[in-house]
């Protein structure tokens, strides 16, 4: 434990003290993360960019405890987070971090519902109650109409509201998407950025990593990477999306998927 | 409640893949079947082997003096030859027997053949079991007459030339007549019929009701042997202590008549219900000793199948192990969930297995002359081997499974 900086406490969800991951490839040890110290306060929407290997892929890895890092601090939620084993990462992935991936990445057997229930089946919840939520959730991402549906019935923006439902079941401390409108069409990928502004603003810790300008625009902090080290960390107005757009109390709740016929 | 979401998804797995998941559990199925059907088979035959042959054949307490044994387990080439060379049994043996025997005995004479016999109205049976015998015969081989009489001491000294039918015998040559003081021909020779003997039924697919049965000197005895020989000699006791003193008795008169000395070997066989069905138990061993082997192979072999395809669900599935992981699976989860699959899809493999084996033995039962006994110990066994198999079986692609890093995972196409 490092004395000198104390797991954070108050509103920051994420704290990173010289945050190191090697990749050791035959011979050859790449560096893939060369120190990266970032806090993340609570309901903070962050764009993580930089460049294909400039190691956002391993930050956004490290971050969501897919992975483990070589060297450095890192705590979530005020725990810290190195040295846990494999169950305890997958606890606190089930309970703290909610994954949205480009890919979507649902069981293409399961329902849209049964999709969302996932996370509550490993955290250990009742059938009955796990329905209950799910439903819910389903209802909240504006595809209450379609949770008997499986994913090959479904458009990809629908998919990727399934994917945020599961994500958000289990009241993640952190929304983790990875190129969440990579998949999608440019007007999709809009209703889905939406979703998000909406989520931020109903108090949700938002990191989006991606590699376009256009979507980082929707965010409130830009975080870019170069070469494993965080080249710049900006604050800023969003310049796209409902919060750009509109004022806090015009906001509406997106409606069910009847403009997304694609 | 974990568990009942693991068999939820077993089964909707197994159900996504039908032809896979049949494949899969062919050997474990096939174990289970060959498990079940010959454990009902063996069984069947045990029971009917203890209960009815023992006493319908040889009936209880009785020692059967013969010359060579009745039932040859692959006898060896010299073997045979010094059969060959043993003196014929006589009625002079017989004599001796009953004139000898300290013992209270029922003792009795029987010769056997095959032949032909004819009825009044020219119905020919060919291949009926021609006996001729003492009138003990029928108490020694506890057979109740359905109509009629059996011949007395008086017409078997006499070589009275009268018979008594099998069920089926009297049946087929007079159908609904009464065949009582009716002249038949057996081999040519007349017999007057006095008696039909209740219906026996099959031992073994062999008809124990297509025969005709005279005293021991009337004409039908040089229809079975040369004169003054007997297949036979046949010893009732009362009980099984003065069996076993009966035979040894008999061993003594009989090494006495033929004048062995104490180093020479019987040249004759002394045989009980139980020594003739030795041969039975030899087989029963053996097909309880090498059937677990066949099985064993099966079910090996059910169960390296099972571990291939598990092995390549894994593979397959290596997306979805990465996104269970993602969102909070455990190792141990991930281990249940492919365990309970392949543990499920073993099993169901078993019962598909238990069923077609109760099918083919009752398919057996159906189409052989073979007896057969349900074995319910064979059903449970075979249900527990199959999910053995499958829990063995699913142990090493579950724990790949389980250990896969859900980076790598979240990246397989």
């Amino acid at each position: 434990m490092n004395w000198d900086d104390p797991a954070p406490e108050g509103d920051v969800v994420i704290r990173t003290r010289d945050l190191t991951k090697d990749y050791v490839l035959g011979a050859e040890t790449v560096h893939a993360l060369r120190g990266v110290d970032i806090d993340i306060e609570r309901n903070e929407y962050v764009a993580i960019m930089g460049p294909s290997g400039s190691g956002k892929s391993t930050l956004m890895n490290l971050i969501g405890c897919l992975d483990t890092p070589t060297a450095g601090q890192y705590w979530l939620n005020g725990e810290a987070v190195a040295g846990k084993d494999d169950d305890q990462l997958a606890h606190i992935r089930n309970r703290l971090i909610g994954f949205v991936f480009q890919t979507f990445n649902l069981l293409p057997r399961a329902t849209a519902l049964h999709n969302v229930e996932l996370p509550l089946i490993y955290a250990g919840v009742a059938a009955g109650l796990r329905r209950e939520r799910a439903e819910r959730m389903l209802d909240k991402v504006g595809l209450g109409d379609r949770m008997e549906h499986r994913p090959a019935e479904l458009s990809g923006g629908q998919r990727q509201r399934v994917a945020v439902a599961r994500a958000l079941i289990n009241e993640p401390a952190i929304l983790l998407a990875d190129e969440p409108t990579g998949n999608l069409d440019s007007r999709t990928s809009r209703e889905i950025m939406d979703l998000f502004g909406e989520l931020h603003q109903g108090g949700q810790t938002i990191i989006v990593v991606t590699h376009e300008a256009d979507i980082a625009a929707y965010t409130h902090r830009t975080v870019l990477l170069h070469d494993g080290m965080i080249s710049s960390d900006e604050r800023k107005r969003p310049t796209r999306g409902l919060a750009a757009a509109r004022p806090e109390s015009d906001f509406q709740p997106p409606v069910g998927s009847a403009a997304e016929a694609t | 409640m974990r568990y009942r979401e693991a068999f939820r998804l077993a089964f909707s797995q197994i159900r996504s893949q039908k032809l896979k998941s049949a494949f899969a559990v062919l050997g474990v199925f096939v174990g289970a079947t060959f498990l079940v059907t010959v454990v009902s088979v063996i069984g069947g035959l045990n029971r009917y082997m203890e209960e009815d042959f023992g006493r319908r054949i040889y009936g209880l307490n009785t020692v059967t003096v013969r010359r060579v044994p009745s039932v040859q387990f692959g006898p060896s080439e010299s073997a045979r030859r010094a059969w060959r060379r043993r003196p014929l049994l006589t009625f002079q043996d017989a004599e001796a027997v009953q004139a000898q025997l300290e013992v209270p005995a029922i003792v009795g004479v029987e010769s056997h053949s095959g032949g032909e016999v004819q009825g009044p109205d020219g119905t020919t049976l060919g291949n009926i079991w021609l006996t001729a015998a003492s009138p003990e015969y029928f108490a020694i081989r506890n057979m109740e007459l359905a109509m009629g009489r059996t011949f007395n001491e008086a017409e078997d000294r006499a070589g009275s030339a009268v018979v008594v039918l099998g069920a089926d015998a009297a049946e087929e040559l007079f159908a609904s007549r009464d065949p009582i003081g009716k002249t038949i021909k057996v081999q040519g020779s007349s017999f007057r019929v006095i008696g039909v003997m209740e219906k026996q039924g099959s031992l073994l697919g062999i008809s124990m009701d297509n025969r005709a049965i005279a005293p021991s000197h009337s004409p039908m005895a040089r229809l079975v042997n040369p004169a003054g020989v007997v297949d036979e000699i046949v010893v009732k006791a009362q009980d099984e202590v003065a069996m076993g003193r009966a035979m040894w008795e008999l061993e003594a008169i009989m090494r006495e008549r033929r004048g062995l000395r104490p180093t020479e070997e019987n040249d004759f066989e002394l045989e009980t219900a139980e020594d003739s069905m030795s041969f039975w138990t030899r087989i029963s061993q053996i097909l309880y000793a090498t059937f677990p082997v066949l099985v064993g192979i099966a079910l090996i072999v059910g169960g390296m199948v099972i571990m291939n395809i598990m092995l390549v669900s894994v593979t397959e599935r290596t997306r979805e192990i990465g996104v269970r992981k993602a969102i909070g699976a455990r190792r141990r989860d991930v281990v249940r969930q492919f365990l309970v699959e392949s543990a499920a899809l073993s099993l169901m493999g078993a019962a598909a297995g238990i069923l077609f084996g109760q099918v083919g033995a009752q398919a057996v039962s159906a189409f052989t002359p073979l007896p057969v006994s349900v074995a319910p110990v064979a059903m449970v066994g075979a249900a527990v081997l199959g999910i053995g198999v499958g829990v063995v079986a699913g142990l090493y692609p579950a724990v790949k499974a389980s250990r896969l890093d859900p980076v790598v995972a979240l990246r397989a196409e």
